[in-house]
C-alpha cells in the first residue's frame, strides 16, 4: 500500500556561519569549521538538507579546575595545567573539531586574571592546535568588557566565535568582533523573544546575521534538559518557516552542564543505587548532548572524551548516506 | 481527515427537530464538528451515521494498553509532533530483553538485576516497565518455562518474542499469563494469521513488524480483518537514521494525514553492541517517537539516564515541574550558614542549588511555594510576596536552625526588602541578579557583611 508523503515543505534555512580563518583568508588555521544550513526537521534529509554536522567544541580552561570529578579528571589528569596541551590532547586524541576556550581565570573569584594573562593563553592554544576556536568570557560582565576586547584584538583576522553579547551587554563585545572579524554569540536565557531582540540588536548596530550563533544556556538531562529542548525546537521551527532573526546557528554547553548534575559526578560509594561512577558521568554527558540534537543544535561544547566518541559516532550514523 | 460540519450534516437526520437543544441540525453538526458537542445527544441518528461518525473521529494514534489494573502500560493516543505545541501524553515504555537460553542460575541474576532498576528523582519513582522474553532456544517447552518463571519472579509487564505460532501459544497457555494482556510480538508477512488469531483469542496486543513501511501498512489492514486493533508497530530501520525517520513517518502519516495504516503505537528493540550506542540510539528514538523502547544490555548507569530523559521529554510543558516547597540543606551547614529563598520551580531552584554548591559555602535554600512559577512571574503574579514567605520561614523553622537573623533574596525581587523586613524581622540582603552570581555573592558580599554580628 502506497503512504501518504509526509516530507514537509520548508520556505527558510538555518545560516551557514563559518567560524576559523586558513592562512589565505587571513588566519593561521589549519581547517576551517561550517555549521548551520540546515533546511529541515534535524536529520530528516528526505525533505531538505540536514546541513552540516553539529561540531564538536571540547572545552579548555585557561586555569586548572577545581574538584573535578575523578572520571573527568582521569583523561586531562597530565595536561590539566596547560592549557595549549590540554587542547592539542582534544585535537589529536580525540578528535574535537573546536576548542572552546572558557575565560575563568579572568573572573573576580577565580584568580582575577590580567586581560594579558588571557591574550596569552589563547594565543599558546592558537600556535598548539590547527583548528578554529571558540573563546568565552567568565560571565562577569566587567571584566568580559576589559578582557574580551583585548582577546579580540589579539585574535583578529583567526575568524574565532566570541562569547558572549546579551540583552544588556553587547555593544562592547559585539563592535570589537566585528571590526576584528569575529563570529559572536549571542546569549538570552531560555527565552526565544529576547533571543530574537539580541539577534535585531547587535544586527542594528550593523553586526552581519551570518556571523551570529545563538545561545539559550543549556539544561543538563534531569536539570531542564526539556526547556532547552523546547526552545530550541520552536527557534529551529522558526528559522525554518522563514524568520531571519531566528536563523542563527544554535550552541548547547553540554559538557559544564551535564558535570554539575549529581548523577554525573556523584562518587561510587555516595551513589550505590546507580552504577559506577566511571561510565555514569560520561554517559550523562552524552545522552545530554544526543538529546539535545533532536532539537536542532549547531554545536556542541562538551569535556569528556567518551561522550565525545560516541556522539561523534551517533552523528554520523545519522548523517549516513542513503537510506 | 477529520470531517467538516457539512459532511457531518449529511449523516444526521436534518429534521431539526431541535431535541438536542440546537436550533437546526446544521447548527448541531457544526458543534460536533469543532468537538463541543456529542453524537449521542441525537435520538434519531441512524446507526449506519453513528459509526462512519464515530471512526472519523476517533484519535489518528490508537491507544493501546499492555497489561491490565494500576499497572498497565498505555501508549498512543499522541496529538502532536513537537511538544510545546501541546505536550506528550503517554510516556514511552521502557524495557529490557531477556534470553530462554540463559543458563538457570544467570537467569536468576538477570532477574535480580533487572529488579534493581528503578530510581528516585525529584519526589518520584522512575522505573522499567517491561521484560521482553526472547525465543532465542527456539524450543516451545523452554520458552513456556522462562516465560512462567518471569512472571512469577517480576511485577513487571511481558512482551513475548518469538516467531513461531507453537512457542507463542504454548506460552500464552501458561496459567493466567493471558489474562495478563503481555504484547504478543510479533507478526509479520508469513504468519501474521496464526499470531492474529492468538492475539484475538486471547485478547492480547500484537506486535507487527516490517522493513517496510509501504508492507507494514498492508499488514496491519489484514490484521485488523481479522478482528485485532490493538497493534503496536515495530519498523526496522537499516540504520540509526533509517530508523528514526521511519518513526517520524509514522508519526506524521497519522498525525498530519490522519491515515489509519500507521494510526499506531511503536516500539523499537534496540541492538547496538555498543553499550553508550545503545542508550544514545534509545534516547533518540525516545524524543522521535517510539513508544516503547527494548534494550539489550542494562547497567543502571545505562538505564538511569535514559528513564530520566523520559521524564524530561514527557513533561507537560504548561504546567511547571517544582520541587518541594522546603528548606534544602546544600552542604555541611552550621547555625552560621547563609540563608536564602528562592521558588519552587525546578529550573529556578536547581540554578539556584548548583551555584550554591559550586560556591562551596554550605548554605540553606528556601524553596517557596510559588506553585512551580519563577522568580519575576511569582512576584507579578502576587505568588511571591512578604507574607508567602514568611510563612515558608516559619513552616521550615529557619530560626531554629541559625543563629543569625539574615536573609538573602532574590536580586529580581529587591523591591520587597522593606516590607520582607517588616514582615518577618530579619534583616535582608539584597543577592544577585542571576544565579550564576551567587559564588561570587557568598564569597565577598556575604563573607564581610552577612558573617559578622
Amino acid at each position: 500500500m502506497q503512504i501518504p508523503n509526509v516530507a514537509e515543505k520548508w520556505s527558510g534555512e538555518v545560516i551557514v556561519v563559518t567560524i576559523g580563518a586558513t592562512k589565505e583568508e587571513g588566519g593561521t588555521r589549519q581547517k576551517v569549521v561550517k555549521v548551520g544550513g540546515a533546511s529541515c526537521i534535524p536529520f530528516m534529509d528526505f525533505e531538505g538538507n540536514p546541513g552540516h554536522k553539529p561540531a564538536i567544541a571540547m572545552d579548555v580552561l585557561d586555569t586548572p579546575p577545581e574538584d573535578l570529578p575523578p572520571a573527568l579528571l582521569e583523561p586531562f589528569k597530565d595536561v590539566i595545567s596547560n592549557p595549549a596541551l590540554w587542547a592539542k590532547k582534544c585535537v589529536e586524541e580525540h578528535g574535537a573539531d573546536l576548542i572552546c576556550v572558557k575565560l575563568d581565570g579572568i573572573h573576580p573569584d577565580k584568580g582575577n586574571k590580567s586581560a594579558e594573562e588571557a591574550v596569552k593563553v589563547v594565543r599558546s592554544i592558537l600556535q598548539a592546535v590547527g583548528v578554529p576556536l571558540i573563546i568565552w568570557g567568565c560571565d562577569d560582565p566587567q571584566r568580559d568588557n576589559e578582557v574580551m576586547p583585548k582577546i579580540s584584538q589579539a585574535t583578529k583576522g583567526e575568524r574565532c566565535l566570541l562569547a558572549a553579547a546579551t540583552q544588556d551587554n553587547y555593544k562592547n563585545i559585539a563592535a570589537n568582533c566585528m571590526a576584528d572579524g569575529h563570529n559572536l554569540v549571542t546569549l538570552a536565557p531560555v527565552d526565544v523573544n529576547i533571543q530574537k531582540q539580541v539577534n535585531i540588536l547587535v544586527s542594528d548596530i550593523g553586526f552581519p546575521l551570518d556571523r551570529i550563533v545563538m545561545f539559550q544556556t543549556t539544561g543538563a538531562l534531569g536539570y531542564g534538559i526539556e526547556y532547552a529542548y523546547s526552545i530550541q525546537e520552536r527557534e529551529r521551527l522558526a528559522a525554518l518557516s522563514g524568520d531571519k532573526f531566528l536563523a542563527m546557528p544554535v550552541l548547547c554547553n553540554v559538557g559544564y552542564e551535564s558535570w554539575r548534575s549529581k548523577e554525573a559526578k556523584a562518587p561510587d560509594e555516595e551513589a550505590p543505587g546507580w552504577g559506577r561512577a566511571a561510565e555514569r558521568g560520561p554517559l550523562w554527558e552524552t545522552i545530554t548532548a544526543a538529546t539535545l540534537i533532536q532539537s536542532g543544535v549547531d554545536i556542541l561544547r562538551m569535556y569528556h572524551p567518551k561522550a565525545v566518541a560516541a556522539i561523534k559516532k551517533h552523528i554520523d550514523a545519522l548523517y549516513a548516506n542513503g537510506n | 481527515m477529520a470531517l467538516t460540519g457539512l459532511d457531518i450534516y449529511k449523516l444526521l437526520p436534518k429534521t431539526n427537530c431541535k431535541k438536542c437543544g440546537r436550533p437546526t441540525c446544521l447548527a448541531f453538526a457544526m458543534q460536533l464538528a469543532q468537538k463541543k458537542a456529542n453524537i449521542d445527544e441525537c435520538p434519531d441518528i441512524s446507526e449506519q451515521s453513528k459509526q462512519t461518525l464515530g471512526a472519523a473521529s476517533a484519535p489518528p494514534i490508537k491507544l493501546v494498553t499492555i497489561g491490565t489494573g494500576d499497572r498497565a502500560l498505555k501508549v498512543g493516543e499522541e496529538n502532536v509532533l513537537f511538544r510545546h505545541d501541546e505536550k506528550f501524553y503517554h510516556p514511552a515504555g521502557v524495557g529490557v530483553s531477556l534470553s530462554d537460553s540463559l543458563p538457570e542460575g544467570e537467569l536468576d541474576k538477570k532477574l535480580e538485576e533487572i529488579a534493581k532498576l528503578r530510581f528516585q528523582r525529584v519526589g518520584t519513582e522512575i522505573a522499567l516497565d517491561l521484560v521482553a522474553v526472547q525465543n532465542d532456544s527456539g524450543n516451545k517447552d523452554t520458552f513456556a518455562r522462562v516465560v512462567q518463571k518471569v512472571a512469577s519472579h517480576t511485577n513487571l509487564l511481558l512482551i513475548l518474542v518469538s516467531q513461531s505460532q507453537e512457542a507463542m501459544a504454548q506460552a500464552l497457555s501458561v496459567n493466567g499469563l493471558a489474562s495478563k494482556r503481555p504484547l504478543i510480538y510479533g507478526a509479520n508477512s508469513q504468519n501474521y494469521e496464526p499470531m492474529a488469531k492468538l492475539a484475538k483469542e486471547k485478547n492480547c496486543p500484537l506486535g507487527v513488524y516490517s522493513s517496510s513501511l509501504e508492507e507494514m501498512a498492508d499488514l496491519t489492514e489484514k490484521i485488523k480483518a481479522l478482528g485485532v486493533n490493538e497493534m503496536v508497530l515495530d519498523y526496522r530501520g537499516k540504520g540509526s537514521k533509517d530508523a528514526l525517520q521511519g518513526l517520524t513517518k509514522i508519526r506524521r502519516c497519522a498525525l498530519r494525514k490522519n491515515f489509519r495504516p500507521l494510526g499506531l503505537p511503536t516500539i523499537t528493540f534496540l541492538k547496538d553492541q555498543d553499550p553508550y550506542g545503545e542508550i544514545v540510539q534509545a534516547a533518540t528514538y525516545l524524543c522521535k517517537y517510539a513508544s516503547i523502547i527494548v534494550l539489550n544490555s542494562y547497567e543502571l548507569w545505562q538505564v538511569l539516564p535514559l528513564l530520566t530523559a523520559r521524564q524530561n521529554i514527557y513533561t507537560d510543558p504548561q504546567k511547571p515541574v517544582q520541587v518541594q516547597p522546603k528548606l534544602y540543606e546544600v552542604g555541611q551547614v552550621t547555625p552560621d550558614s547563609p540563608v536564602l529563598f528562592t521558588t519552587n520551580f525546578s529550573l529556578t531552584y536547581y540554578s539556584v542549588e548548583g551555584e550554591v554548591e559550586a560556591s562551596r559555602i554550605p548554605s540553606y535554600i528556601l524553596a517557596v511555594n510559588t506553585e512551580g512559577t519563577s522568580v519575576l512571574t511569582a512576584y507579578s503574579g502576587d505568588k511571591l510576596n512578604e507574607k508567602v514567605v514568611a510563612k515558608a520561614m516559619n513552616n521550615a523553622t529557619v530560626a531554629e536552625k541559625v543563629k543569625h537573623k539574615k536573609l538573602i533574596i532574590p536580586g529580581l525581587v529587591a523591591v520587597m526588602s522593606a516590607k520582607l523586613k517588616d514582615e518577618t524581622g530579619w534583616e535582608i540582603l539584597v543577592g544577585p541578579k542571576e544565579a550564576s552570581g551567587l559564588p561570587s555573592y557568598l564569597k565577598t558580599t556575604w563573607d564581610r557583611h552577612g558573617k559578622k554580628g
